[in-house]
């Protein structure tokens, strides 16, 4: 039986109809492979790049944007979200320093996504 | 510090960013000029990822996106006047003066021989839509929301209802519901949601967040703060059924109605703006009706892709450069003139003496399906494309080689066809 779902991978969002699971996958839809992976794991094991922010001990940039570096389980975005709530950051980070090694348990480690700078950016 | 510049780029979003790197590049002496503390422009609040895919091949979060550009610009050696205000922007011969006011330098002025405006957008706001009742305190934009929560760190309430479709209402939803609050629903007057499908799925579908079409707040309830509000549905026509309306209880109501091109510093330069898009009308390379101002980015037209927003800063940036080091020929203009299907195309017009190729954005004004798009010149069609489908919130892009088109073509016609619900 034919399942619709929709691809998340880019803005195009296209509709895929997909059928079988496995080996036997049929995906049809999809403008670009990427389609073809995201329904495997849609049907299988659904799971998202979670962005959040983390408390800093700032207070020029009293929270600090950041991601999962890879994507985790969607069940498991609230045990995360938990996680993330109890660190406060006490150093300056760049875009892609690491904030927490393994997160919740999925391995999958949570960086920077923003440039916290040293004190107020003067460029001038 | 130097005062006379080339170019002066007024706004350091990725629009306004892109725009001075690509000055720079062409040879100009280019600074640019910001009103906050930090470059990077509403891409700063945008924490969510699915930026640059176009531009990069990467899915990247708003910061990263803007990040790569501000580094662009640091290894330029390119100036950032932050925490400066644009006071007056005035024509001087064939120049501009500006008058500006920061901490360091009170107010000050700096001339340039082109100026680029990268301003951005603005949300509507509570009194451009029509609810009954008090204004309590408990109302914002889905912008402001954004702010508070992934700038300044605090939730605006618990209990939220989400008025309006647009995306940035689906992605706060979505951030409501993981900081800790409850997200009654999204309520949508139109029968169709306004955002894109992805976001249906990734924000609303995700956290069992409801969406109710064709549904629309009348009212709002509580004096001090937001006790709740009355929901109804609407007809075809839009308008509210009231004695079918309901309460929901609520002390936020988030309002996600729409942006509208920033351009409100360029009125006293007697700019044209285009009434479809909130910009100015301006050529393919991106030239307003006043010599030497250039306009690029949500400044322009509200964009979906902050790529195509890094790209038409590109364009301007290089044509400002031109224009401002004296290499580019009395322009001669050509109408681009949208019909059928089309909500609004940008370019306005082309120059046929700059040539190249135009990058043309336009947006249907329905869900069409089985579309046809074609560019005529006189009897001559120099481009053809088909769609299966095309929805309002998805802006297409396609390029015009100037080349392609008969000598001396008065009026270029762009015309959109479809079918009903495609
Ligand atoms: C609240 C909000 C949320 C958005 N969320 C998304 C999203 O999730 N995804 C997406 O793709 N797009 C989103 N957009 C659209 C987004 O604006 C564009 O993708 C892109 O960031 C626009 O870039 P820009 O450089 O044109 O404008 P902006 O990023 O808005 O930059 C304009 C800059 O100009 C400065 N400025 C304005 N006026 C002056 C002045 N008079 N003097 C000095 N400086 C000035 C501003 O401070 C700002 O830094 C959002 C827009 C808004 C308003
Ligand atoms: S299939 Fe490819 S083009 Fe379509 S939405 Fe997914 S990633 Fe985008």
């Amino acid at each position: 039986m034919a399942k619709e779902l929709i691809c998340i991978q880019c803005p195009q969002g296209c509709r895929l109809q997909v059928s079988g699971r496995g080996e036997g996958l049929k995906v049809r839809g999809n403008k670009c492979a990427r389609g073809i992976a995201y329904a495997g794991k849609e049907l299988t094991n659904p799971s998202r790049t979670l962005t959040t922010t983390v408390r800093t001990c700032f207070p020029d940039f009293p929270v600090l944007p950041v991601r999962t570096r890879g994507e985790v389980p969607l069940a498991r975005i609230f045990a995360c979200m938990e996680e993330i709530n109890a660190v406060r950051v006490e150093r300056r980070l760049r875009p892609g320093d690491v904030v927490l090694d393994r997160l919740a348990g999925t391995g999958v480690p949570l960086i920077a996504t923003a440039d916290m700078g040293e004190g107020k950016a003067v460029y001038h | 510090m130097r005062k006379d510049w080339d170019v002066i780029v007024i706004g350091a979003g990725p629009a306004g960013l892109a725009a001075a790197a690509a000055a720079c590049d062409a040879g100009a002496g280019v600074c640019l000029v910001e009103r906050e503390s930090r470059p990077g422009g509403i891409l700063k609040q945008c924490i969510h990822d699915g930026f640059g895919l176009v531009r990069y091949g990467e899915k990247l979060t708003g910061p990263e996106y803007a990040w790569r550009d501000i580094e662009a610009v640091r290894r330029r050696n390119i100036p950032i006047w932050t925490e400066t205000f644009l006071l007056e922007l005035q024509r001087a011969g064939d120049g501009f003066v500006l008058t500006m006011q920061n901490r360091e330098q009170a107010v000050f002025q700096l001339t340039a021989r082109a100026l680029v405006a990268a301003t951005g957008c603005r949300e509507r706001t509570a009194r451009q839509i029509f609810i009954h009742g008090q204004r309590p305190a408990g109302i914002y934009t889905a912008g402001t929301v954004q702010h508070m929560i992934n700038i300044q760190g605090y939730l605006p309430g618990r209990r939220c209802v989400i008025l309006g479709s647009g995306d940035i209402g689906l992605i706060m939803a979505r951030r409501l519901v993981l900081e800790g609050a409850r997200v009654e629903g999204v309520y949508e007057i139109k029968p169709e949601p306004s955002g894109l499908t992805r976001n249906l799925v990734q924000c609303l579908q995700d956290y069992n967040i409801p969406l109710h079409l064709s549904t629309t707040v009348t009212r709002v309830l509580g004096r001090e703060r937001v006790e709740g509000v009355v929901v109804c549905p609407a007809d075809e026509n839009l308008r509210p059924l009231p004695d079918r309306g309901r309460i929901v209880p609520c002390d936020t109501l988030v309002l996600s109605v729409g942006l509208i091109p920033e351009n409100d510093i360029l009125e006293p330069l007697g700019v044209e703006l285009n009434p479809r898009t909130g910009g100015p009308v301006v050529d393919q390379r991106l030239a307003a009706n006043v010599p030497g101002l250039f306009s690029c980015g949500n400044a322009l037209h509200v964009n979906d892709l902050v790529d195509y927003v890094s790209e038409s800063g590109e364009i301007a940036g290089r044509a400002a450069a031109a224009y401002a080091l004296g290499r580019t020929q009395p322009p001669n203009h050509a109408e681009l003139v949208p019909e059928g299907d089309i909500l609004y195309a940008v370019p306005g017009r082309l120059d046929l003496a700059a040539g190249g190729k135009a990058v043309v954005y336009l947006r249907a004004n329905r869900t069409i399906g089985n579309a046809r798009l074609t560019i005529s010149a006189g009897d001559k069609t120099v481009l053809r494309k088909r769609y299966p489908v095309l929805r309002p919130p998805e802006m297409e892009r396609i390029v015009l080689d100037l080349a392609d088109l008969p000598a001396g073509a008065g009026a270029v016609k762009l015309s959109l066809r479809g079918e009903e619900n495609g």
